[in-house]
Order: C-alpha cells, then sequence, then structure tokens
C-alpha cells in the first residue's frame, strides 16, 4: 500500500469539540420535549466506553500477536454474531438449535471466507496476524449474521402460512426437499437481497465505510476501491456460503427422514 | 389389503383393522374426535407408532414418498404452491380429462387458484390425487362446501375407483354419504376408534 504521510490523528480536545454536537442534539431534545436527552447521553456513553475497551482489546492483541488469543477474539466474535442471529428471529427453534443453527452457520461461513482471504489475497506474516484477520473477519461476520438473520427469519416465520402448501405436496408424495423448495429459495433470496443492494449503492448512494476509512488515513484512492472491491467479494461470498447453510440446515431440521413436516420443532411464537 | 396394527400417536388410542381391496370405509366422529389424526397417521404424516402395512409391504420398507404415492392423504382445505391451476399438475392432460368427470370446466385447468370457490379447489385438489392412481385413498371430508349435484359426480367417481379395486378411507359428518359409500364404518370418539360391521 501506498500510504502517504498525510494521516491526521486526533486528539481529545477536538473529539470534545465533537461532542457538542451531542450536547446541542440533547438541547434540542428538551426544547421539543421529545424526552431523549437520557437515551442519547446514554448511548454516547456506551458507546464510548465500549469503542474505547475495543482499543484497548485491538491494541494488546496487536501488540502480542499470539495466534491462541486471536483465536480467542475470533471465537467471541462469533458467539456474539450467533446470539444476534437468535435475537432477530421472530419464532426460534426449540431448544439447543435456537442458538446453535445461526451460530455454526456464521461460524462455517466466516471462518471459511476469512481464511481464503488471508491465504491468498492477503498473505499477512505470520498468517493469523490480528492485524489482518480481526478486521477481516469482523467485516465478513456482520454481514453474513445480518443475510442468515433475515434467511432464517423468513423460513421460519412464513412456514406457517405455507404449511398447507409444503403438507400437501408430501402428502401426495413429495420428498421433502422438493416440498420445502419453494420456501427454501424464498428465504435464500430474502438473505441475499441486503448485499446485492449494497454492491449496487456502493460508491453512487453510500461511500463504503473502510474505503473511506483508508481514504482519511491518506491511503490513495485507487487502492483504497482496490481493497474495498475485494472485502465486497469476501462479503458476498461469506454471505451466500452462511445463507444457503443455514435456510438448508433449518429446512432439513423442520422436517424429518420420513418426510414430515414437523413444525413442533418451532418454539410457540 | 391395507394392514393396520397397534396403530397410534398422541391424541389417538392404538387401533387395529384392515382395508380389503375395493373396500370403503367411512370415519364419523365429532369435530376434533381425531378423524384427521388417524388418516394422518396411515399417511405417515406426523410422528406414530404401529404397523401399517400394504399388500404385505410394510411402511418402514418403502422411503416415505413412495409409501404415501399408493396411500394417499387429501387433507378437508388442500394446499395450493403456484397460481396457475396447471402448475399443480405434473401432466395437466390428465387432470384436463377428470374435469368433467368433476363437474369442472376443463379451461379451469388455466384459471388462478384464488379466484375459485371452495368446492372447485376442493374437487381440483381431489383430481390431482386421482392422477396418480393411489391404491388407498385417505379422504378427509371429501364433500364438504359441495352442492348437491357435485356431491354424487365425486361420488360416482369414488365408486368407480372402489369398483376398479382401489380402496377408501373417507371421514365425514355426513351420515348418510357414510352409509351410502361406506361398506362399513369407525366410529371415532375422543381419540378412541370402534370398527362397526354392518
Amino acid at each position: 500500500m501506498t500510504a502517504t504521510s498525510t494521516y491526521i490523528t486526533l486528539d481529545y480536545t477536538e473529539l470534545a469539540l465533537a461532542a457538542l454536537l451531542l450536547v446541542l442534539n440533547a438541547g434540542l431534545s428538551i426544547w421539543l420535549r421529545l424526552a431523549m436527552e437520557r437515551q442519547f447521553l446514554i448511548a454516547a456513553a456506551r458507546m464510548c466506553v465500549q469503542l474505547g475497551l475495543v482499543g484497548l482489546v485491538l491494541k494488546t492483541l496487536f501488540e502480542l500477536v499470539s495466534p491462541g488469543l486471536t483465536a480467542l477474539a475470533v471465537l467471541v466474535m462469533i458467539l456474539f454474531a450467533g446470539r444476534e442471529v437468535m435475537g432477530r428471529q421472530e419464532r426460534r427453534f426449540r431448544g439447543w438449535w435456537a442458538y446453535g443453527l445461526g451460530t455454526s452457520s456464521v461460524l462455517f461461513a466466516g471462518t471459511l471466507v476469512t481464511l481464503f482471504a488471508l491465504a491468498t489475497q492477503i498473505q499477512p506474516d505470520p498468517w493469523y496476524h490480528p492485524r489482518y484477520a480481526i478486521p477481516l473477519l469482523g467485516m465478513i461476520l456482520g454481514n453474513t449474521m445480518t443475510g442468515i438473520a433475515v434467511g432464517l427469519n423468513t423460513l421460519t416465520s412464513q412456514i406457517k402460512r405455507e404449511r398447507p402448501a409444503i403438507e400437501t405436496m408430501l402428502a401426495l408424495g413429495e420428498t421433502r426437499g422438493s416440498a420445502f423448495r419453494p420456501l427454501v429459495r424464498t428465504a435464500v433470496r430474502n438473505g441475499l437481497i441486503p448485499i446485492v443492494n449494497a454492491m449496487s449503492a456502493a460508491g453512487v448512494v453510500s461511500l463504503p465505510g473502510m474505503m473511506t476509512g483508508q481514504i482519511l488515513s491518506g491511503v490513495d484512492p485507487m487502492e483504497a476501491i482496490k481493497y474495498q472491491i475485494l472485502i465486497m467479494f469476501l462479503i458476498a461470498g461469506g454471505t451466500g456460503i452462511g445463507v444457503v447453510t443455514a435456510v438448508h440446515a433449518g429446512a432439513r431440521r423442520l422436517s424429518d427422514a420420513r418426510h414430515r413436516l414437523r413444525l413442533d420443532r418451532l418454539a410457540d411464537s | 389389503m391395507l394392514n393396520v396394527r397397534a396403530l397410534t400417536r398422541p391424541g389417538l388410542e392404538p387401533l387395529d383393522f384392515d382395508l380389503a381391496d375395493g373396500e370403503a370405509l367411512a370415519v364419523l366422529g365429532p369435530s376434533g374426535s381425531g378423524k384427521t389424526l388417524l388418516l394422518r397417521a396411515i399417511a405417515d404424516l406426523d410422528p406414530n407408532e404401529g404397523q401399517v402395512s400394504l399388500d404385505g409391504a410394510s411402511r418402514e420398507s418403502m422411503p416415505a414418498p413412495a409409501w404415501r404415492r399408493q396411500v394417499t392423504y387429501l387433507p378437508a382445505e388442500p394446499g395450493w404452491w403456484s397460481d396457475r391451476v396447471a402448475d399443480h399438475f405434473p401432466q395437466p392432460e390428465l387432470g384436463r380429462a377428470l374435469f368433467p368427470r368433476l363437474m369442472l370446466p376443463a379451461p379451469m385447468m388455466e384459471r388462478p387458484v384464488a379466484e375459485l370457490s371452495t368446492g372447485e379447489r376442493h374437487r381440483i385438489a381431489l383430481a390431482r390425487v386421482l392422477v396418480q392412481a393411489p391404491k388407498v385413498l385417505l379422504l378427509d371430508e371429501p364433500t364438504s362446501g359441495l352442492d348437491q349435484g357435485s356431491t354424487r359426480a365425486v361420488e360416482a367417481l369414488l365408486r368407480e375407483r372402489i369398483g376398479a379395486g382401489d380402496s377408501l378411507l373417507f371421514a365425514t359428518h355426513d351420515e348418510e354419504l357414510a352409509t351410502r359409500l361406506g361398506d362399513r364404518q369407525l366410529r371415532v370418539r375422543k381419540g378412541r376408534v370402534e370398527v362397526v360391521e354392518p
């Protein structure tokens, strides 16, 4: 990368100046009686603490470059992503599946694509260097998680509506694969729409965050967009693999070896 | 010959009965008594226990879809998975040939399902089952929502199938239909089934 020395360091007084905008928001809230001033201040304080902690963790990880600690951070990120997938479901699977299905799909797709990028495109030394592995995984996880959450939610929330159609097909002797196919297709499609939209809008409607960040830190724009395109491809790949895995595993769980529809495996909403 | 031995599932006490080739059995009982549970259990659509076999071949000896192609259940409210009627038939011409027998106009095959009445949909769903020529028909309320003419047409077509050696098990609230079409009756009461010989 050809980073020039135009990077402008922020100091804390400058941040404090920007925080005046928040005070302005709180003032507006009081003036307009929105009753949001407390929420604003708490959310802002939370953000500062959370990012501060993440900064400390990342700084430590980057200094130590330990495979064990990096793996631990990766695990924590995946477990949080899995929890987020579960949290976004209107109807959950019963038992361990509620958490396990989303988490294992995130784990599978996220690590597969991150390892692919580390092994072929980025090739840091050592390959597990957290300065590359963690931001890459983070960007891939965030999007994969959203896709999986949307896909699974479509599957489980629409299966009740589609029940008569699926059961009639099964009763006529269709396999579970073909009886579930229309619903599985809708669910996968819904899960993939956000990433297609993100790619279509990139650069026109929105300037992607990673590229913007690189430009602000002095990287040549043509270099920054190369990185951004790589990331988009990785995200699209991770989302595709994750959504297809999760939705197919979900459809399998909602049926059994005797090709029955098993709505009893979904918790009551 | 369909043999049912110790068939049970939640909401249904164990029961045994045989259904011979060319025989029709009416399943009678109040709403919620377990008629649908019984038909679904025979088709293996819900988890259940017991031995069910057709001409000596048990359900477990074949994949469930193969079993259901021979022992086919038609729900009281059949589902639809596409807009057009024809999309539900693997070979629409086979269905079209059956339509007049069910007092349905042949061009109905091209209509959207959403535009049809309950009775029309019900008869189309029956045609969809009959084109696969199952050996055992498990029909849930085959004539509910039908006018007298359509009921007679459905009845005549079912009689023809029975005459050809197929077996029929049908759940109904209609005592008269049960007597007219059924050789024997299964009376269901709170999940207990009793075989009533004529």
